[in-house]
């Protein structure tokens, strides 16, 4: 089964505004899903006989932002924010990545976190898959069970792989730069 | 004074044991490196156990963003830093994946060399430092000893010893050395004169011959000994639908009884690398199992890492006259500061301790855009509080030790 198969049994089911007109082309092609039916779409592959997409192999974030304004002309992206899944069925041997694609705040209101559905209830590793991504990139997911962060102390302020990120000036009297 | 209790219930309640939180690490010698676990236990039952990490965080993944793929090499090694090889090999795979760049014979089969004497590396440590976790330290000596060997062996062919930056982007830095020192350890060893020189391949092939007798010793050891059994066999059983669903990989995947390695099931540039190579994919159930032994427990993981050492000493042995009759060079040119496509890959390699996985997003610079490092021990280490609820304090260490983890690649 190719990429263009699983879009078509994934267009079936839920239609083209949520899994778009056909998949989009890269080295590997990917899907991209609408947020709010994310957990229906993702509890569909891993449950459809054809698809069985029982192993979560990565989740994470990436934050599309030029923050240097002389190179933003040419960087070729809107700003926003990306979570990628990648996925593999261990029964039929497939690949899958699907993107969700979330504005980098919420409401445009800067510090607002963007929301996506958590799939932790799908696949257990997106438990700590989450929980990493909502600790440097700044993704609330929605349903986790325990959204803490998980590299980074408690008591930090900010999302680290943000691009605009401000390095602290100091963190409990450490001086940081 | 004395108490007058009317309702007998009371009493019952009196003489309960509170429920007590023990902190365990980051500085305990058993959790391997800086892992710290909060366990809430009744006596001595663990009811919950509670994996907190971060300690060894450094940014990786920010420091990628900056550094174009050859300057990354070396935060690769950092990363599972008792297989450097193989982290080296992963991250300059996935950036050909990006480029478009396939290496040619001799780099292949160099690369399928060092990789699986890295993998030998570091099961030995995990063998080594897993008797350590059970209270016996003859293992983990006769493992060193092993170790220092190919660590020796590293060390000529690239200058280092643990953070070896020798797999690149195009091959290898350099080309193996044509003769070499013996290294002290395998000239004691072998009974020959310390500071003679042989070819680097026949001093492997010497070391290959001293090791392979030696890991049915260690299964005398270990994997046999009775005591060994009694901590390990139908311990933390991780069944085969909880490994899967949360992402576990490499020996913890296979000891629970999932048939799946990447050098067989990967992708194809990974994949060629072993094409018309000879070896077995260990898997649990194993019919040589004592009976005590369940699928998925910490016996089976340990017995696949053993198993996986004399698949590699094969996988080496066939390397040799491979690397030896294949021509053209160990490097393919790779500018620092190549462009990267507007593009990403995503890449899992088979490490060590699971499949490590790169996503690269290009965007037109020399630095790509975005660098992720997926870690197999960060998904293997998030099953811990699943398969040690109800286990008696003392088994902490074994079953934490069986997940064979290296907060390098955690915390990254």
């Amino acid at each position: 089964m190719n990429i263009d198969q699983i879009h078509a049994v994934l267009l079936e089911r839920f239609g083209q505004s949520v899994v778009g007109p056909e998949p989009k082309r890269a080295i590997d092609p990917w899907i991209e899903v609408q947020a709010e039916s994310l957990l229906q779409v993702s509890r569909f592959l891993h449950d459809d006989p054809r698809l069985l997409f029982d192993h979560l192999n990565d989740l994470c974030g990436v934050d599309y932002l030029e923050p240097d304004a002389k190179k933003a002309a040419k960087f070729g992206h809107e700003p926003h924010v990306e979570v990628v899944y990648h996925l593999t069925s261990m029964t039929h041997r497939l690949q899958l990545k699907i993107k969700v694609l979330v504005p980098r705040w919420k409401d445009g209101v800067a510090g607002q976190l963007p929301v996506v559905p958590s799939v932790s209830s799908v696949w257990g590793i997106a438990n700590w898959h989450e929980r990493e991504a909502y600790d440097l990139m700044g993704i609330e997911f929605s349903g986790h069970p325990n959204l803490r962060r998980i590299l980074c102390p408690e008591d930090w302020s900010g999302h680290a792989l943000r691009k605009d990120y401000e390095f602290p000036l100091e963190y409990h009297g450490v001086r940081g730069r | 004074m004395s108490l007058v209790i009317e309702d007998p219930r009371v009493v019952e309640f009196d003489v309960q044991t509170d429920e007590m939180l023990v902190n365990m690490g980051p500085q305990h010698p058993s959790t391997h490196g800086v892992l710290r676990l909060l366990l809430r236990t009744d006596g001595e039952i663990v009811h919950e156990c509670t994996p907190h990490i971060g300690y060894l965080h450094r940014c990786a993944e920010k420091i990628g963003e900056n550094l174009s793929p050859p300057q990354y090499i070396p935060y690769t090694d950092r990363m599972d830093y008792l297989a450097a090889m193989n982290m080296n090999l992963g991250f300059a795979l996935a950036t050909e994946k990006l480029i478009g760049m396939q290496v040619g014979q001799k780099a292949l089969h160099l690369r399928v060399l060092i990789a699986e004497l890295g993998r030998i590396a570091s099961h030995l440590v995990g063998m080594g430092a897993y008797g350590l976790d059970l209270g016996t330290f003859s293992p983990f000596l006769y493992a060193f000893r092993e170790r220092e060997i190919i660590l020796d062996l590293f060390e000529e062919a690239c200058g280092a010893r643990l953070t070896c930056s020798y797999l690149t982007i195009g091959g290898a830095t350099h080309d193996l050395p044509e003769e070499i020192e013996i290294p002290d350890g395998l000239a004691s060893l072998t009974g020959r004169k310390p500071g003679e020189r042989y070819p680097f391949l026949e001093v492997l092939e010497m070391f290959l011959q001293w090791l392979e007798p030696r890991i049915w010793e260690y299964h005398t050891l270990l994997t046999r000994n009775a005591i060994f059994i009694k901590r390990t066999a139908g311990l933390g059983v991780l069944t085969r639908e909880m490994a899967i669903s949360y992402g576990c990989t490499g020996p913890v995947l296979r000891g629970s009884g999932v048939d799946f390695d990447l050098r067989r099931d990967g992708e194809s540039i990974y994949t060629r690398m072993y094409e018309g190579y000879e070896y077995e994919i260990p898997v649990a159930p194993f019919a040589e199992a004592p009976r005590e032994v369940i699928v998925g427990d910490n016996w089976c993981r340990f017995y696949v890492r053993m198993m996986e050492v004399v698949q590699s000493i094969r996988l080496v042995r066939q390397a040799i006259p491979r690397y030896k009759a294949a021509a053209g060079t160990h490097r393919e040119g790779f500018k620092m500061n190549t462009k990267l496509p507007k593009d990403e890959v995503y890449l899992e390699t088979e490490c060590p301790r699971g499949q490590m996985g790169f996503y690269l997003v290009g965007n037109g610079d020399a630095a790509p855009l975005r660098l992720r490092a997926k870690s197999s021990c960060f998904c293997n280490l998030s099953v811990t509080d699943k398969i040690c609820e109800g286990v008696p304090l003392a088994d902490i260490p074994a079953i934490v030790g069986s997940l064979d983890i290296v907060m390098g690649e955690i915390d990254r």
